[in-house]
């Protein structure tokens, strides 16, 4: 079938969509769901600006089709933030430290760190960061301010 | 970079993946965690009339013991092979040489049998299960047969695997008492794809001679190689460093490694002695202490 209908749970709600089955996560969510927060770079998996949450695992959505996340569940950049726009304790940790310049890699380096925080509750090393992160590019800023915020991070978020 | 069109077929047994195989098998293509099958899809290197998604095919997952092995189900996830306590008893090799596939993104969709069915010849997977010797378990609708790493990886990605196959399961030997082992990886940055990585075994008998030595390259090759003659001089002698020295450089004239912009020719041949002292080193040093992980 080259169509098919899915039912995901985007970022808490359940969203029940016919896909042509060819549709990659990262397109379906950015052109049809009109949530552009997911950054699409390389689109084959290398930059890991994609970078979302699938029941809670990071996740490349450029190699993913949108039929696979069927009855599965999908966080996004977006869900991060409160509804009246107070940053999440990570956002803020970026934005506090200078850890981005363009922004381009930012969600996927927020959803890769969001998971890291909740797998890892501990206050890690800057090596075990490093690895946390070594799926996300940043072409901007170094990693230096990134490994910063993940730290403060971890402090904010008691 | 967008995937042809193509259709879209989801079993929910292995029955119904192998009827689907036996019907499209030819325009076919399995998809199990898709990390290597979609970049191919995105710039159309790949254009199946059918993806076949085994995602759902929960027969497919998992991880189980027996006698001598760890039988690891074609669709079980990297992740689950990283964090499982039983692989790491008994199979240590594995857990050491898996965190070097990709990233955790990629570790999170990518399978075993995945990796093993794409037959990338620098890819983690293959390697260490040559250097294990272990098996690969492969099911048509008509029959189920285990063939060994060396009847089953031909050239760069290119397998035995007919049409009408998928990979059911894979077969690593357990980790034997007195035995070490090691993995060692050079690749440009870490989650990169290996430049030259070796995968070794190695068991030691009572008095610390070398009883079997086991041994794979990836990345200096078209499949993964056994270096035979490293192997064969390895077993009765009492290691030390001029041992291993010598043992490291023996057959570095068979191996034909591709050279291209992260690495000449020259550069993997000499890398694949420098990794596979360094992994004899290891293995023998593990295999002493008895020091598993």
């Amino acid at each position: 079938m080259s169509y098919c209908n899915v039912k995901i749970k985007i970022n808490g709600e359940v969203i029940e969509k016919e896909v042509e089955s060819r549709w990659l996560l990262s397109d379906f969510l950015r052109d049809k769901l009109g949530l552009t927060g997911t950054h699409v770079g390389c689109e084959h998996g290398v930059c890991g600006a994609c970078t979302v949450l699938l029941n809670g695992e990071p996740v490349r959505s450029c190699l993913m089709l949108a039929v696979q996340a069927d009855g599965l569940e999908v966080e996004t950049v977006e869900s991060l933030a409160e509804e009246d726009g107070t940053f999440h304790p990570i956002q803020q940790a970026f934005a506090n430290n200078h850890a981005l310049q363009c922004g381009f890699c930012t969600p996927g380096f927020l959803m890769s760190v969001k998971n890291f925080m909740e797998t890892h509750p501990d206050l890690p090393t800057d090596d075990e960061i490093r690895e946390a992160i070594s799926g996300n590019l940043c072409r901007c800023t170094g990693y230096s301010n990134i490994i910063k915020a993940v730290k403060e991070a971890y402090v904010l978020k008691c | 970079m967008k995937p042809p069109k193509f259709s879209y077929l989801r079993p929910n047994s292995l029955q119904e993946a192998l009827d689907m195989l036996a019907e499209y098998g030819d325009d076919a293509k399995i998809m199990s965690g898709g990390q290597s099958l979609i970049p191919l899809l995105n710039m159309r290197l790949s254009t199946p009339g059918y993806i076949i998604d085994i995602g759902r095919v929960e027969e497919l997952k998992g991880i189980r013991e027996e006698e001598d092995v760890i039988v690891i189900g074609g669709m079980t996830r990297h992740v689950d092979v990283e964090k499982s306590a039983l692989v790491r008893e008994k199979c240590p090799l594995l857990t050491e040489g898996i965190t070097w596939v990709g990233h955790n993104q990629i570790r999170s969709r990518g399978t075993i049998g995945g990796s093993i069915a794409h037959a990338d010849p620098s890819a983690e997977l293959p390697c260490m299960l040559t250097a294990l010797r272990g098996e690969i378990v492969i099911m048509s609708r008509e029959e189920e047969i285990t063939v060994s790493p060396e009847e089953f990886f031909l050239s760069y990605l290119l397998t035995s695997l007919e049409p009408n196959q998928l990979i059911k399961e894979i077969r690593f030997p357990k980790i034997k008492k007195g035995s070490g082992y090691a993995f060692e990886e050079v690749a440009r940055r870490h989650g990169d794809f290996a430049l030259v990585e070796v995968a070794a075994v190695v068991e030691l008998e009572a008095d610390g001679t070398i009883a079997d030595a086991k041994i794979a390259l990836g990345g200096a090759n078209s499949v993964p190689f056994i270096p035979e003659a490293v192997e064969g001089f390895l077993i009765g002698k009492m290691p030390d460093d001029s041992i291993l020295k010598e043992a490291a450089t023996l057959q570095l004239g068979d191996l034909d490694p591709e050279g291209d912009i992260h690495g000449s020719k020259e550069y993997r041949r000499y890398l694949s002695g420098v990794l596979l002292e360094r992994a004899l080193y290891k293995a023998i040093a593990r295999a002493r202490e008895g020091v598993f992980v």
